[in-house]
């Protein structure tokens, strides 16, 4: 069985198309990158995934079934922008994960912070950005899920907190489970990624294996997708 | 230690590569037990779909063979790794003369050059 279906999905805005005709599936144990331009309808197709968002038509299938309240517990969700409430502290955040989902690892939260030399008892609003989006990935990764899906997690962070990064979601994500990675920074990443899925203007591209692709054409898939989407 | 990729080359030949290097230097022995393919992703920070389809390659050439249910180990067959050593080297050498020739310089040469360098 898939891990997750996408079918014939169409998403608008008005009467602006965002996401055109979307089919994809993707397994179990796989580590897969989103790779489109800004504006090409990443974080939109993403927060249909999570159920933030309806779709026009189409749908999509997490384990058997439709996004839901079923589909919630099963997919650990890193988003752009933090919604956490930064007048809390760390370990008070901890307790409210512990709370919300049944899979949430309180002990490797704590673990993985430690390692990061984050201090559990600040608030986040003593933390700087790139602080703020470590503990929000080291909450994510602590929960065994069955889909991770992670938009620009690379985003604001320093060459040496996107190794760490890199090698968070490597080490902690299990056969059984998939990452779905979003973001513009090819090159950081392509290394570690399994699949790769190339979004433009809405459509999907090219779906494929990463190491074949590189094969197929001789070059990186930061290459091929620079020639692809030429501006 | 880094391990250094070329995105450029699919990820698992590289992988492959070093794993040979392994074999010739004797990192790990013939008839050795090699780590799981967990720790060989972790320290090549390589996703582990990819170390594993290095090491069914190296599997498909012999050089590794798994036990059930125990792991994966180095061959006992000493000829098979005496043999990638010499591939080895003879790829490294041909690389070595024809980069003399493109300056010019026959076997001759080229031999008497490795001579005047100690080390």
């Amino acid at each position: 069985m898939k891990l997750l279906e996408i079918k014939s999905l169409n998403k608008s805005f008005n009467t602006k198309e965002i996401l055109k005709d979307v089919n994809l599936s993707i397994s179990s144990g796989k580590i897969v990158g989103l790779l489109g331009k800004n504006g090409a309808g990443k974080t939109t197709l993403i927060k249909l995934i999570n159920d933030l968002l309806t779709p026009t038509s189409g749908e999509i299938i997490i384990k058997g079934n439709k996004v839901g309240v079923e589909t919630k517990k099963v997919v650990s969700y890193l988003p752009e922008r933090t919604y956490l409430n930064k007048q809390m502290k760390v370990s008070e955040v901890i307790e409210y994960f512990k709370d919300f989902y049944k899979d949430f690892d309180d002990e490797k939260a704590k673990k993985l912070l430690e390692d990061l030399d984050l201090d559990i008892e600040e608030h986040l609003t003593k933390m700087s950005k790139g602080m703020q989006e470590k503990v929000q990935l080291v909450l994510v990764m602590s929960r065994k899920a069955d889909l991770y899906i992670l938009d620009e997690p690379l985003g604001g962070v320093d060459p040496a907190t996107r190794d760490y990064i890199l090698d968070t979601i490597l080490s902690n994500f299990n056969e059984n489970a998939s990452v779905i990675i979003s973001t513009h920074l090819i090159s950081d990443i392509e290394r570690i990624l399994d699949e790769v899925i190339f979004i433009d203007k809405g459509k999907i591209i090219l779906q494929s294996d990463a190491d074949k692709l590189r094969n197929k054409e001789k070059s990186s898939i930061d290459e091929i997708f620079r020639r692809m989407f030429k501006c | 230690m880094e391990f250094p990729f070329d995105n450029n080359i699919p990820i698992y030949i590289q992988l492959l590569e070093y794993m040979k290097i392994y074999l010739i230097s004797g990192v790990f022995k013939s008839g050795e037990k090699l780590p799981s393919v967990r720790e060989f992703s972790n320290t090549f920070k390589v996703n582990p779909n990819t170390m594993q389809k290095a090491l069914a390659e190296l599997e498909s050439m012999n050089l590794i063979y798994t036990e059930r249910t125990n792991g994966k180990y180095v061959t006992k067959d000493e000829k098979l790794i005496e043999k990638l050593k010499d591939e080895y080297a003879i790829t490294l050498a041909k690389s070595y003369f024809q980069g003399m020739k493109r300056i010019g310089l026959g076997k001759a040469d080229s031999i008497k050059y490795l001579e005047r360098i100690d080390e």
